[in-house]
């Protein structure tokens, strides 16, 4: 449908797993779509929910949020914390009228390079197939 | 990348943007040093590659030129942007141009810090006594630092303790390892906790805290004399001998072999008779030491360490149908665990072994009878994705060309089969080696697999092919040695999970750089030597072991520790003391502290930082409602001035 359409995907990415996933994609030569911007954060335990919305407010299509597996944790229980606030945030997010299928929590560890990948290039084409995000603007009553 | 550098410059708060292609050469940071000093910097951004990788580089960089190496940041256009990417294509370069961007509104943000100093336990602890453990503990202890070894079996040694004769020289594998292990018996550096397990780990780099379980051993090595009457007399004799692989017998009360270190006798509850029907009690009577306590319990135990070395090896996969991991599949079809006379690498090791069950002579488990053809096969589970296991467990090579030998020289009319997929003997002195099995002493070497082994009339026939030769291969063996693959031993992800550090999707734990940080792990002060890391041989696992010593004498040759100092912080004045960050914190890093005037009194409480004990995670600063909490390094202004560059 929107042919020329590349959308803009922010990724929150822990420090310990999944960035390092990224990297090792890149030693790895693993081509994906240049689609992603990759924010490099400590722990998914420090993601909030604000971050999330202030990706949207800054026009991206979609949010990526990665971390460690369960029980992998760099930090013991981070990535914990952030599953438990992630239940919160689904419902917070979907009463506000944004659309959860604009939103992806993976657990994408160190070695998994290709998953990482896979990840992008797949949420790439989900969403260049989903059309621009204008929902939260529509929401926040900004202006396109 | 002229371009790039162009475009650079004109981000607002650039003060000058400048390419060259090895940035983290020599001459690469002599420029940067250069242009700190001439252009007065005050932040400092370099797009190169992974901050994993140079962060540390660049930052010492600024600090030679006067600029605090916490202002620097990492903008990572190379793993993240040109290796994956589309060269030269327009969005590829506004990728760049972003992730540049990102980082120039991050390093506005940042601010000088001084590394945290912490002190430093020099005590090491060490996982696993095989090998590589022992190596480990002896280099350090050598090294004037008290050591703690902690192993899970009654005795010290491992597998190499099992082994019968070692390639590629044919050495006795008992005869070069014992020394070592009585000398870890006997060091005054070292101390041995032997049947004992790590229950907990807590701390960090230079003062960990570790919980070890030391199972009830009903005998009290204190006491104990060594002297084994007990295990001579020990009427219950009919239990599998675990050194063995089973193919021995042991007593229940028993040491593992007779140069078990330390040479102290357990007692296994699940096989001794006076557990299981309260009778007997013989080793109580006849031990003049008094050193029998059936009402012996684990203990648990605490020790401080600064640096931890994990050695925990390895197990063998098991060939049989029942696998205890899941996406392991076995091979039903060779039949092991079936048919007796079909066994694994390790069991051969202890049927050639001169302390063996059979002292040394090969004779085949079901009657006992010397097997006159016997059948190798290489690469059982290993290098076959279809059963789970793609690695090459890089051994079996080797170790099935000495089984060739070792069976030729006991058994000079028998003959030796092997079915190979490749023959791969890379290593001093290791090809030659499989040359002399093949052409010395006449192993028939077949390159195929085998499809399936059955039994027939007591004979075992292996059906394989010869691709070389181009034919189906029909062999009457007498017994079957199957090379099967090298595994993580059990626990290891487990405990790995209790030290926080990484393993990879086989349960092998992850060194920090595959090539020029093999030994350490991702979190500091931890690290890894031997086959719990990767499939290995004796002499690897022991130079790795050294080298993990040296890490650990690197640690302790400084008095004081220095921390990165990118920990949390509170706006204690605006903090309202909920306590929210303190329940979240995972280190127990946050604490309620109070805030008085000059004259004592109580102005407020609030949560407060221990910058020692606090990691970096970050928890607290989103689970903050008043947004109190922030980090150095990634603090909300820095993460939001990151987002709000992507317009």
């Amino acid at each position: 449908m929107s042919g020329d359409f590349e959308p803009k995907i922010v990724a929150y990415l822990c420090n310990w797993c999944t960035y390092l996933a990224a990297d090792l994609a890149g030693t790895n030569r693993l081509e994906y779509p240049a689609n992603v911007r990759i924010v490099r954060l400590p722990c998914t335990g420090r993601i909030d929910f604000n971050l999330i919305i202030k990706a949207f407010e800054m026009g991206a299509d979609a949010v990526l949020v990665s971390g460690c597996h369960p029980g992998d944790c760099h930090y013991t229980a981070g990535n914990y914390h952030a599953r438990r606030r992630w239940i919160l945030f689904r419902e917070l997010l979907d009463v506000m009228g944004i659309d959860l299928n604009r939103i992806h929590f993976a657990w994408i560890s160190a070695a998994e390079s290709k998953k990482f990948q896979q990840l992008m290039s797949d949420m790439t084409s989900r969403i260049r197939e989903m059309g621009p995000y204008t929902g939260y603007r529509e929401i926040a009553g900004i202006e396109p | 990348m002229e371009d790039l550098t162009a475009r650079t410059a004109e981000i607002p708060g650039v003060k000058c943007a400048v390419h060259y292609k090895y940035m983290c050469s020599d001459p690469g940071q002599s420029l940067v040093r250069e242009k700190i000093v001439e252009e007065k910097l005050d932040g400092l951004v370099v797009a190169a590659c992974s901050p994993h990788m140079h962060m540390k580089t660049f930052r010492a960089a600024a600090k030679a030129a006067g600029l605090n190496p916490y202002l620097v940041e990492i903008a990572n256009i190379r793993e993240h942007c040109s290796w994956v990417h589309e060269p030269k294509t327009e969005m590829t370069t506004v990728k760049a141009m972003d992730i540049i961007r990102m980082s120039v509104n991050k390093v506005i943000q940042d601010h000088s810090l001084e590394p945290i100093k912490v002190s430093l336990v020099k005590r090491a602890l060490v996982i696993g006594g095989g090998v590589a453990g022992i190596q480990a503990a002896l280099d350090i202890a050598d090294a004037g630092h008290e050591v703690i070894l902690v192993e899970r079996e009654p005795s010290v040694g491992g597998k190499m303790a099992g082994l019968s004769e070692t390639f590629p020289t044919l050495d006795c594998s008992q005869c070069i390892l014992t020394p070592r292990m009585v000398e870890v018996g006997q060091h005054p550096g070292i101390r041995l906790y032997t049947y004992s397990e790590v229950e907990a780990v807590s701390g960090f780099l230079g003062n960990f805290s570790v919980t070890i379980r030391k199972k009830a051993r009903y005998v009290d090595v204190d006491k104990c004399n060594g002297c084994l009457d007990c295990w001579a007399k020990c009427p219950s004799k009919q239990n599998q001998s675990e050194f063995d692989y089973g193919l021995g017998q042991r007593k229940a009360i028993y040491v593992p072999f007779p140069q078990a270190v330390p040479a102290r006798p357990v007692i296994d509850p699940k096989t001794c008779i006076k557990f299981q029907r309260n009778k007997c009690g013989v080793c109580l009577k006849i031990c003049k030491a008094n050193a029998i306590n059936y009402e012996d319990e684990d203990k648990i135990v605490t020790e401080e360490v600064g640096a931890i070395v994990v050695a925990t090896g390895f197990k063998l996969y098991n060939i049989g149908k029942k696998q205890d991991t899941p996406g392991i599949i076995g091979y039903g079809e060779y039949g092991y665990g079936e048919y007796k006379d079909v066994i694994d690498g390790l069991q051969f090791e202890r049927l050639a072994s001169a302390s063996g069950p059979t002292s040394g002579e090969i004779r085949r488990p079901s009657d006992g009878a010397e097997p006159k053809n016997v059948v190798f096969i290489a690469c059982v589970g290993s290098r076959d994705p279809a059963k789970g296991i793609p690695y090459c467990s890089k051994i079996c090579c080797m170790y099935t060309a000495k089984h060739t030998m070792l069976y030729k020289h006991k058994v000079h009319d028998g003959q030796a089969h092997v079915f190979y997929m490749d023959i791969r003997a890379g290593g001093k002195s290791y090809d030659e080696f499989v040359r002399r099995a093949i052409e010395k002493d006449g192993a028939r070497y077949y390159r195929g697999r085998v499809s399936k082994i059955s039994e027939e009339n007591g004979k075992l026939m292996v059906s394989g092919s010869d691709t070389i030769g181009g034919e189906p291969v029909e062999i009457e063996a007498d017994m079957v040695v199957l090379a099967s693959a090298m595994r993580p031993s059990d626990g290891a992800k487990e405990l790995a999970q209790k030290l926080k550090i990484g393993y990879d999707e086989h349960g092998f734990l992850s060194e920090s750089h595959p090539k020029l940080r093999p030994v350490e792990t991702t979190t500091a002060g931890i690290f890894v030597c031997g086959a719990c890391q990767g499939p290995k041989d004796i002499p690897e696992s022991v130079a790795q072991a050294s080298a993990a010593a040296a890490k650990v004498q690197v640690l302790f040759s400084k008095s004081e520790l220095t921390r990165e100092p990118e920990v949390a912080r509170i706006d204690e004045i605006n903090c309202a003391a909920c306590s929210a960050c303190l329940r979240a914190c995972p280190y127990s890093a946050i604490e309620r502290a109070e805030i008085r005037d000059r004259g004592g009194n109580l102005v407020k409480y609030t949560s407060r930082v221990n910058p020692s004990l606090c990691m970096g995670c970050g928890t607290c600063v989103s689970v903050c409602p008043s947004k109190c909490a922030d980090l150095e390094g990634f603090s909300e202004q820095q993460i939001y001035g990151m987002v709000n560059s992507l317009i």
